[in-house]
């Protein structure tokens, strides 16, 4: 399992990075942590033409905490965003997500903004995205542009980035202050650190009288792509979440999907089990919001 | 052998001495043989499950820079014979390389030799092979009726296999019953894969024209089949056995990677070097395991006591069988399993279909043998309503009825099963696992607990080949082992075969210290070279400590017996009444009237006037074990004694199920075993656990899935699951010790114990398990949707 | 053959040593360890990311060396098994409580699993059982059950202690 020839590009610069993607016209790919496209070249199931490694361009790592938002630069590594205090104490949702990603040693060299840019429907850093209302930073030769979660996942593996395009970052809104947080992150998967066979990622503020202000429930791994069930957020918002309203509210969510069927399991599998982990993950939330 | 003596080594905790090299890096595996001038290869897989190979154009591919060739099945066909199966089917025929016809997915249709395997898989990129894609047959049961679509034309049909065994007067048996009760058993497409793949380097040497091989190999016969096949003398191959194996348990066969290295390193007079990649080693290195149907009758009475099994084994061999059919033969060696069955009836079927290859895996068909045993046994006392323990109480053979002879024939040569039982249970306290269990259930959540009690047959016997085949009088398994002392005094050992882990080195070390009274660090250990080893069979069932170990100790004491004739002949006094003591000897009633090892050494090298007349000179022996109990043809009943030892073990694992999702959770795993005298307790302990854990993943997460159109959907370790620590649970231990009567030291074998009873016990806890709700699996493995879809019948 | 696909230049320490050597961009690190240096320390399992067994310590940390080029390693400080002797090649505590604890059979897995334990030993030398299970979990053994592996470690994280 060896990879095809390649073009190899160690960028300096981003500038550098979108002129080369530019020039790739569709054959130029971009290397951050490689847990992901490695095996792809290895398999020979990539075969670009040139390889443009961002792992020495500066800018494109770190972690910024501005007023109302945190930006993780798109090369920061996985471990390093999960040991991070601002991500844990800040984004904890965020850090439950990572903490299922792989093993130690893919957190150790992948990246957000690899795990963003491969779009698996499956895979949890984008399922927390999506539920933390994140929106990502594009750029091309052309500019930049932002790029809502919600409009980023088109299908499985494809994301609203284009070719010539390279993540910059992921920006996570930060919660007002006097909300009251609780998240929960829930996955089956046969073994540890395997891609989750389903997965539901919650986020629930309450205020100080315990309504509900904010309800985000996303689910991966039963549809094309990572989905945040609204139906279900619309229902728990403005009011006291209770488990017989939390299961009320997710009556209607194994219509909302359509999962696929595999050697793994079956669409109905995804289905319902979706409901099972969403309805563990809401009332984990909204557990340790009331705490 | 003397049970009371006072072991020194034996049994003793001692350090492994293979770990060192392990440790710091340096083990030789055969990617690390590294020899001048070293092409390597590539292979190029079939897409289809079924299909004719209409052309194959290699033309571009061997015009690119750096390679060197590109060969075809059609032209390895014209040098080379069919590789050698295990049954005589001579229109099943397999080739290293497809001829003609491709018949499973990833099947190898070209190889092409490079520089590097950079350029070798850029070469296979340029081959272009024209297929006629056929329909497959991929359904066992289908293939079994099946007269039209046939994986090998020319034999008629997809049978390999059919036979009928009847042991006892099962018809009276099951009227005389009782009850009686019929289940369904299926063992999923699974195997070993180890860590390592299969790879092989070869080098043909014009100047004495032998080709040498390094490979990662574990099986009898290796040299043999790959001369049959490539057309040389056996003398002409020489396998260099001291290449460390990357893991095996059964599957490093690589007979079609060894004969196309070594065509290619006589076409080419390169070393030529092929190292599987895990792409073609998950789809085409015929490495598959057992994939079994049991329909299975058993006959009771209402105490549970069962009197008469009936079983139907349908197994699937895929494309290329080998020697995998035999895998159904193999368990006639304890096809009651530890219970006293009074009559047997069996019907053994091998069909083959357009999948990857069988090997033998792991206990040779035993690990599905043992779950369906198991299974039925459960049945029954689920049936009766009656305790799963208290049945299994009812039908074990008692300590006092050892040698005990079942149905089939074979003696099992000792045990005390209830006892290692109730240690199993002790060990897990299961009155506190009830206590959990019970706990668990009235909050709400699926817990089982699981019970096996199981055998491991160990020492190795081919009769079984002749129970499937009574052309092949094959009655001799035996192992050589040869013990030198040199000039100085040192001694060094000599084993005949490869070592895959099992710390073969460390065992045979032991043995002979204890035997000749050296520290057995002192001892040096080397393998030999398959030009010029004693014979052997190899690390396969469960054999080594039983046959090497025993041949060392057989070897140890002629040495001591040329050291004491010696000395009696120096000495001038008779042998009795000599002393021996680490290896100095001394006259019993004048301690002084002695020679010491150095002295004796220098008679058997230097001193040939003092040797006893007639004797040579030297200090050397060799020694070659049969199998105990081996050495005869069936008799007119077709009973036989099939191996020498039976270990035995009680797994008590302990579950939770999340009914949810349908995950299993192993929480708890208590394991009692019993392999007679262990010459290396660390060795052992690890074999029996590492065992379990593959029992665990066999019964929880393996399975070679193939779909209805017979692609292949396992093809990396992101499909296959393998468990990692975090699916293992912690497990506790403890031994027994009922000695073996027929080897050196009472040692039994342990290789293959753990997986032999797991996949039974983890099957036991998930069926307890679902017991409240009235539910049942009896599928390996026990993947989560299938749990959860069980669970939740009707919502499909 | 442009000239970005030819070898590239690089230079970087491994197990204490510089190693300047030029490289073709798609080999692996993997590869670049065993066939250009003879490492043969480091194994190839699967080179897909999941066995672990080609672990190193890249920087100190353990990754996955069949998932990086070798020619990103260029200025990094790289650990394989071959440098976890002591300084006079006589192996470490955590090497001499594997031989002790009997922590493998075949070896394959071993220095992956030495690497990932090592990493662990060093930040945290009073690991939990559950924080070794977090350490190796990326690490695949088909022998060992991985019970004695633990109490290698376990072992070794006792001796470290008791040096300290």
């Amino acid at each position: 399992m060896k990879a095809a020839k390649f073009n190899y590009i160690l960028a300096e610069s981003i500038d550098q990075v979108v002129e080369a993607l530019d020039k790739g016209d569709g054959e130029a790919i971009v290397i951050a942590g490689g847990q992901t496209l490695m095996p792809m070249l290895s398999m020979r199931l990539a075969r670009p033409e040139t390889v443009i490694d961002i792992n020495k361009i500066a800018e494109l790592s770190g972690i910024d905490v501005a007023a109302n938002e945190i930006v993780i630069k798109a090369c920061t590594r996985q471990a390093e965003a999960l040991a991070a205090a601002e991500v844990r104490t800040r984004l904890p949702l965020l850090a439950k997500a990572i903490a299922y990603v792989g093993h130690q040693q893919t957190r150790n060299r992948g990246t957000l903004g690899g795990s963003l840019s491969h779009g698996d429907p499956a895979s949890e850093i984008p399922l927390a995205a999506l539920a933390m209302d994140a929106h990502v930073c594009l750029r091309s030769a052309a500019g930049t542009r932002q790029v809502a979660m919600a409009d980023y996942f088109l299908g499985p593996m494809m994301t609203a980035r284009t070719d010539n395009e390279v993540l910059l970052s992921v920006h996570f809104p930060i919660p007002l202050a006097g909300a009251r947080v609780g998240t929960a992150f829930h996955e089956v998967s046969e073994r540890r650190g395997d891609f989750a066979v389903v997965a539901a990622a919650a986020l629930i503020h309450l205020d100080a009288n315990g309504i509900c202000t904010h309800a985000a429930l996303a689910i991966g791994g039963a549809d094309s792509v990572p989905l945040r069930m609204t139906v279900v957020e619309d229902a728990l918002r403005g009011g006291k979440p209770e488990p017989d309203g939390i299961e009320a509210a997710l009556g209607g969510i194994e219509a909302a999907l359509t999962p696929g069927n595999d050697q793994h399991a079956s669409a109905a599998y995804r289905r319902r089990v979706a409901r099972v982990l969403a309805e563990r993950a809401l009332k984990d939330a909204v557990a340790e919001a009331q705490k | 052998m003397n049970m009371e003596r006072n072991l020194h080594y034996v049994a003793t905790k001692r350090r492994v001495r293979e770990d060192k090299r392990f440790v710091t890096g340096q083990g030789k595996y055969v990617q690390d043989v590294c020899l001048p001038d070293t092409k390597h290869a590539a292979v190029l897989p079939s897409p289809y499950p079924r299909a004719r190979i209409v052309s194959i154009d290699t033309a571009v591919a061997e015009t690119l820079d750096g390679v060197h060739m590109v060969l075809t099945g059609a032209q390895l066909a014209e040098d080379c014979n069919p590789i050698r199966l295990g049954l005589k089917l001579p229109k099943v025929q397999w080739y290293a390389l497809a001829v003609g016809m491709t018949r499973y997915v990833g099947e190898w249709v070209a190889i092409v030799v490079a520089d590097n395997a950079y350029i070798a898989e850029d070469a296979l990129d340029l081959i272009e092979v024209d297929y006629e894609p056929l329909d497959p047959i991929v359904d066992p049961e289908q293939a079994f009726e099946e007269t039209e679509l046939l994986v090998h034309p020319g034999h008629g049909s997809n049978v390999l296999y059919h036979g009928n065994f009847l042991w006892g007067d099962v018809d009276n048996d099951f009227t005389g019953a009782d009850d009686h009760l019929s289940f369904r058993a299926r063992w999923g497409r699974s195997s070993t894969v180890p860590i390592e793949t299969f790879g092989a380097l070869a080098r043909w040497d014009e100047g004495t024209e032998i080709l040498d091989i390094w490979a990662s190999i574990q099986m009898p016969n290796f040299v043999e089949l790959m001369a049959a096949t490539l057309g040389y003398p056996l003398n002409c191959i020489r396998l260099h056995q001291d290449v460390d194996v990357g893991g095996s348990y059964g599957v490093k066969r690589g007979i079609k990677q060894s004969v196309l290295v070594g065509y290619l390193s006589r076409k080419l007079r390169v070393p030529v070097r092929f190292i599987e990649d895990r792409l073609a080693n998950m789809a085409g290195s015929d490495a598959h395991g057992p994939d079994r149907i049991f329909d299975t009758d058993v006959a009771f009475d209402k105490d549970g006591v069962i009197k008469s099994i009936k079983i139907r084994a349908l197994d699937d061999a895929g494309a290329y069988p080998g020697r995998a059919p035999f895998q159904l033969a193999k368990p006639i060696s304890a096809i009651v399993g530890p219970y006293k069955i009074n009559s047997v009836k069996y019907e053994a079927i091998s069909v083959c279909t357009n999948k990857s290859g069988q090997v033998p895996v792991r206990g040779f068909g035993q690990a599905p043998t043992n779950y369906m045993i198991e299974t039925a046994v459960d049945n029954v006392a689920r049936h009766l309503g009656l305790d799963r323990l208290e049945v299994r109480r009812r039908n074990l053979i008692q300590p006092d009825e050892f040698p005990y002879q079942i149905p089939p024939g074979s003696k099992y040569d000792s045990g005390d099963y209830p006892v290692v039982l109730q240690k199993g249970l002790d060990l897990a306290d299961y009155d506190s696992l009830l206590a959990r269990r019970d706990k668990a259930r009235s909050e709400g959540r699926l817990a089982g607990i699981g019970i096996a009690t199981v055998l491991e047959p160990g020492g190795g016997n081919n009769i079984f080949e002749y129970l499937m085949d009574p052309s092949a009088e094959i009655t001799t398994f035996m192992e050589g082992c040869e013990v030198r002392v040199d000039p100085q005094g040192n001694i060094t050992g000599i084993m005949g075969t490869t070592t895959s882990g099992q710390g073969h080195e460390t065992m045979m070390a032991t043995i002979l210290g204890e035997e000749l009274q050296f520290d057995p660090d002192d001892i040096r250990i080397v393998h030999s070279d398959s030009l010029n080893a004693l014979p052997t069979r190899s690390p396969i069932a469960s054999r080594m400590a039983i046959m090497l170990g025993s041949a060392a100790a057989g070897a140890a004491g002629k040495i001591k017996n040329r050291a004491m004739a010696i000395a009696a002949h120096n000495l001038e006094r008779p042998v009795e009444a000599l002393e021996y003591a680490g290896g100095d000897i001394s006259d019993r009633n004048d301690p002084r009237h002695k020679l010491t090892w150095a002295e004796i050494c220098f008679i058997a090298y230097r001193a040939y006037h003092r040797l006893p007349e007639g004797m040579e000179p030297g200090f050397q022996a060799q020694y070659i074990m049969q199998v105990p109990g081996g050495g005869q043809l069936p008799d007119q009943n077709n009973r036989v004694q099939v191996y020498p030892c039976f270990s035995f073990q009680a797994h008590v694992p302990y579950v939770e199920i999340d009914p949810g999702t349908g995950r299993v959770s192993v929480l708890d795993y208590a394991i009692a075993h019993d392999c007679g005298t262990v010459i290396n307790p660390d060795i052992v302990r690890g074999m029996v656990i590492g065992g379990l854990a593959h029992g665990i993943g066999a019964a929880l997460y393996e399975k070679f899935a193939y779909d209805d159109d017979g692609q292949f959907l396992s093809a990396t370790f992101a499909d296959y699951l393998m468990p990692s620590v975090h699916e293992i649970p912690d497990v506790k231990d403890v031994e027994h010790c009922t000695p073996s009567p027929l080897t050196s030291h009472g040692q039994k074998g342990s290789g293959e114990g753990g997986y032999l009873g797991a996949p039974a016990a983890i099957a036991s806890a998930v069926n307890d398990a679902l017991h409240p709700l009235g539910l049942n699996i009896n599928e390996l493995p026990m993947r989560m949707n299938k749990i959860e879809a069980l669970i939740n019948d009707g919502q499909k | 053959m442009s000239e970005a696909m030819l070898k590239r230049e690089i230079s970087l320490t491994i197990n204490g040593k510089t190693h300047a050597l030029a490289v073709e961009p798609r080999l692996s690190l993997s590869d670049m360890l065993r066939d250009e240096l003879r490492l043969n320390g480091t194994h190839i399992g699967c080179e897909h990311g999941v066995c672990g067994a080609c672990s190193i310590l890249l920087d100190g940390v353990p990754i996955r060396s069949c998932l990086m080029l070798a020619v990103q390693a260029d200025g990094h400080n790289i650990t394989t098994v071959e440098g976890m002797c002591n300084e006079d090649q006589t192996p470490g505590i955590l090497q001499e409580a594997f031989q002790e604890a009997h922590g493998m059979q075949c070896g394959y897995c071993t220095p992956g699993m030495l690497i990932s334990a090592q990493a662990l030993l060093t930040e945290n030398n009073d690991p939990c059982l559950e924080e070794i299970k977090e350490a190796i979990g990326g690490n695949l053994c088909r022998c060992t059950g991985y019970t004695q592996i633990i109490e290698s470690i376990q072992l070794a994280a006792c001796r470290m202690r008791e040096a300290d």
